[in-house]
């Protein structure tokens, strides 16, 4: 017999409009497995405001509010403080955007949910750019990609700038717990929710979604571009435990940036010399988090 | 218990006596000393609720929302520019069909800036599907919102609401307000059991993707309806609120001295109160004026408006909101509630950013609606109160 290191119950249920190979809906599905019936779910607009079906069909086995693009952090402050209000202490609360509903228009009310240390899970699953109303850019698109608004065009006006980091941003305001994930790892994934449920105060978690559409990949290729994607160390996986850095996967084949960028068409225009240069910054961001996670760690055992 | 009490604080005991379970807020003057009496009521242990200290309107409205959604009863209060910012989410919470209660303090909008009274705040969010009731003094603030909730979670309602208070002239002024007992205050409004909620025991999809074929439409057409409702259940609340509590205030409508009278003045708000010192001082002088005080915006109390001014020889309509390029909504709405009767009715715009509405300045309204039914009807509207204008000047 097999130990299973996945939970059997399925709270998302066959029948989701999703495109082929979608991974933001592994993101949903093993995030549900991690929670469980007892949560209550918010999605603003994004892909997933679409993905449980149109009225009055419905995927997920859970309560769900569906709310305006901006308001996610609101949203749970308020359904959390209204179950806080009735004695219900003990149902989660998630919400569940994208990195354009997280990183840019919802960033203010993500900011004031945390800010207030509202006792909620936020998971801010990460296509790396605005899917739902057809691939914009967003603060999360990596550098080098092609969008719909940072096209290549002749004067090679794809994306310049770098990829907002969220997670530093949520280690700025103090949260108990902040941590990134990915589709490919999914025991990781759910470990790191289910440490969140005995941790009070916000929870945040950036989840790395690949996604075919927007991405220019094939379908069948989701779980290896995401596992590329931390093998490469241009999504290394890791938790932020109360100021303390965790680097919850160390690389294991030395993939490099390009092999990573080369099966998806969104870098396709890149030249050897631009995919060096990201190369470069990709090093530099894992070395630092290599010294933040020592730092911190021997910060913690002065203490 | 009788009280000295602002209008905003007469705005915060009732929210409290309302047993609201979740305040979620962000102030802005003159919203502002709700807000601080509600923090000094949780401080002291008087309030059985959470309060959400958000970081903008639109994250009040938002979390007001959820936690309606998640079943219990909200309150927020805001004002002018913290109102606007709330607008998308107005409409999420009427479309959602969440009774939530605001109190909204009446201010303009810049630029200029202004931080005085004027409803252009309210009156731009007249389609938002918020019910709104214009108050005229800080009893009445304290008595709408306790009847706002049970008129809003009413089974055929369930719509939001909004108490409208003036600016300072309200919000900040003084006046003996009685706070009515916690027992009688839980008779009259029991507590709020929606049918649906956020439940992980029964779990339900709250406003998910709807094709054009269905029931968008529907679903919209029963806000509809549920609006029209309203109108009655706003007047039986009054008649109610009368038995249990000694007062009442015509419900949707309050009219004063207009059985008998000729010449109509149709106002909402606390000028409403100057215009009835000026209908009493006109009456001595043998004029026979009347006023109409809409309580009720929205729902509009149509058919109770043709009623009381079917038989006025004029009408005039006084807005303290514009719409650049046309004449004021109150005085739209009336025009065409009267449309076919034949009346001349007139529209004058005045009291934008604080302006003082003065008895003279009304009485001159007064003046001209008396002398429109024999001379005629010179405009469909016109500004008044402007510096400089001899005619209007104050
Ligand atoms: C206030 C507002 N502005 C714009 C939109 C249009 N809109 C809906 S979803 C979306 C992009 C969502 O992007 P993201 O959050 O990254 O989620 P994804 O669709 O990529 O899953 C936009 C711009 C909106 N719904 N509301
Ligand atoms: S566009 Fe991308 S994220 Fe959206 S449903 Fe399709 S694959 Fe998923």
């Amino acid at each position: 017999m097999k130990n299973l290191t996945i939970p059997e119950e399925e709270l998302m249920l066959p029948g989701h409009t999703a495109c082929l190979g979608c991974g933001a809906t592994l993101a949903m599905r093993y995030a549900l497995k991690a929670l469980g019936k007892n949560t209550i779910v918010t999605i603003p607009a994004c892909c997933w405001a679409v993905i449980p079906g149109v009225y009055p069909a419905r995927t997920l086995e859970v309560p769900l509010l569906y709310t305006a693009f901006e308001v996610t952090g609101a949203a749970i402050s308020g359904i959390k403080n209204a179950l806080e209000a009735t004695g219900n202490d003990d149902i989660n609360v998630l919400g569940f955007a994208g990195d354009g509903g997280t990183a840019d228009i919802g960033i203010q009310s993500l900011s004031g949910a945390v800010e207030r240390g509202e006792n909620v899970f936020y998971i801010m699953y990460d296509n790396e750019a605005y899917m739902n109303t057809g691939v914009q850019r967003s603060s999360s698109t990596p550098k080098g990609a092609w969008t719909t608004t940072t096209q290549v065009g002749k004067v090679r006006d794809w994306k310049k700038e770098k990829k907002k980091n969220m997670v530093e941003i949520m280690v700025a305001h103090n949260i108990p717990y902040a941590a990134t994930a990915s589709i490919a790892f999914p025991e990781d994934l759910i470990k790191k929710l289910e440490k969140g449920k005995n941790i009070k105060g916000p929870k945040f978690y950036h989840i790395y979604a690949t996604c075919p559409t927007g991405w220019r990949i094939s379908p069948s290729k989701t779980v290896e571009i995401a596992r590329l994607a931390v093998e490469s160390k241009v999504f290394p996986l890791y938790e932020v435990d109360h100021g303390v850095y965790n680097i919850t996967y160390m690389p294991k084949k030395n993939v490099s940036v390009k092999e990573y960028m080369l099966p998806q068409g969104r870098f396709r225009h890149l030249t050897e010399d631009e995919i060096k240069e990201i190369q470069s910054e990709v090093d530099k961001d894992w070395n630092l988090l290599l010294e933040k996670e020592k730092w911190t760690q021997s910060l913690n055992k002065v203490q | 218990m009788k009280k000295m009490l602002t209008g905003n604080y007469a705005s915060a005991y009732g929210a409290k006596v309302s047993k609201v379970k979740v305040v979620s807020a962000y102030p802005i003057t003159p919203q502002t000393t709700i807000v601080e009496k509600i923090a000094e009521f949780i401080a002291n242990g008087e309030f059985d609720g959470k309060y959400i200290r958000v970081e903008s309107e639109h994250s009040a409205m938002a979390s007001c929302i959820a936690a309606e959604n998640t079943g219990v009863r909200t309150f927020t209060a805001t004002s002018s520019h913290g109102l606007a910012l709330m607008h998308e989410m107005l409409h999420w919470a009427s479309g959602a069909r969440l009774p939530i209660v605001m109190s909204v303090v009446n201010r303009s909008l810049g630029p200029p800036w202004s931080i005085w009274s004027d409803q252009q705040d309210t009156i731009s969010q007249r389609d938002t599907g918020w019910m709104q009731i214009y108050t005229e003094n800080n009893q009445e603030v304290l008595d709408s919102i306790i009847m706002a909730y049970r008129i809003a979670e009413n089974e055929i309602v369930m719509l939001p609401a909004m108490v409208i208070e003036d600016a300072f002239i309200l919000s900040h002024t003084m006046e003996p307000v009685d706070i009515p007992d916690q027992a009688d205050v839980d008779e009259f409004l029991p507590d709020y059991n929606p049918k649906f909620k956020l439940d992980v025991s029964e779990p339900m999809g709250f406003g998910s993707l709807i094709m054009p074929e269905g029931p968008f439409m529907e679903f919209k057409y029963k806000g509809h309806e549920s609006m029209n409702n309203a109108l009655k259940i706003i007047d039986e609340t009054d008649i109610l609120f009368k038995k249990k509590f000694g007062r009442s205030y015509g419900g949707t409508v309050e009219t004063y001295k207009l059985d008998n009278a000729k010449y109509a003045l149709v106002m909402m708000g606390s000028t409403a109160s100057t215009g009835k010192e000026v209908v009493d001082k006109m009456r001595d002088e043998g004029y026979e004026v009347g006023l109409l005080r809409i309580r009720s915006f929205r729902p509009f109390p149509k058919d109770k408006l043709r009623n009381y001014l079917s038989n006025m020889k004029s009408i005039g309509v006084f807005d303290r909101s514009y719409t650049f390029g046309y004449g004021g909504a109150v005085f739209s709405e009336v025009r065409n509630t009267m449309y076919g009767k034949n009346i001349p009715i007139k529209g004058y715009i005045g009291g934008l950013g604080g302006r003082d509405v003065t008895m003279n300045l009304i009485e001159k309204i007064f003046l001209d609606v008396v002398n429109m039914s024999e001379k005629g009807q010179d405009k469909d509207y016109e500004w008044v109160g402007l510096n400089g204008d001899k005619r209007w000047s104050q």
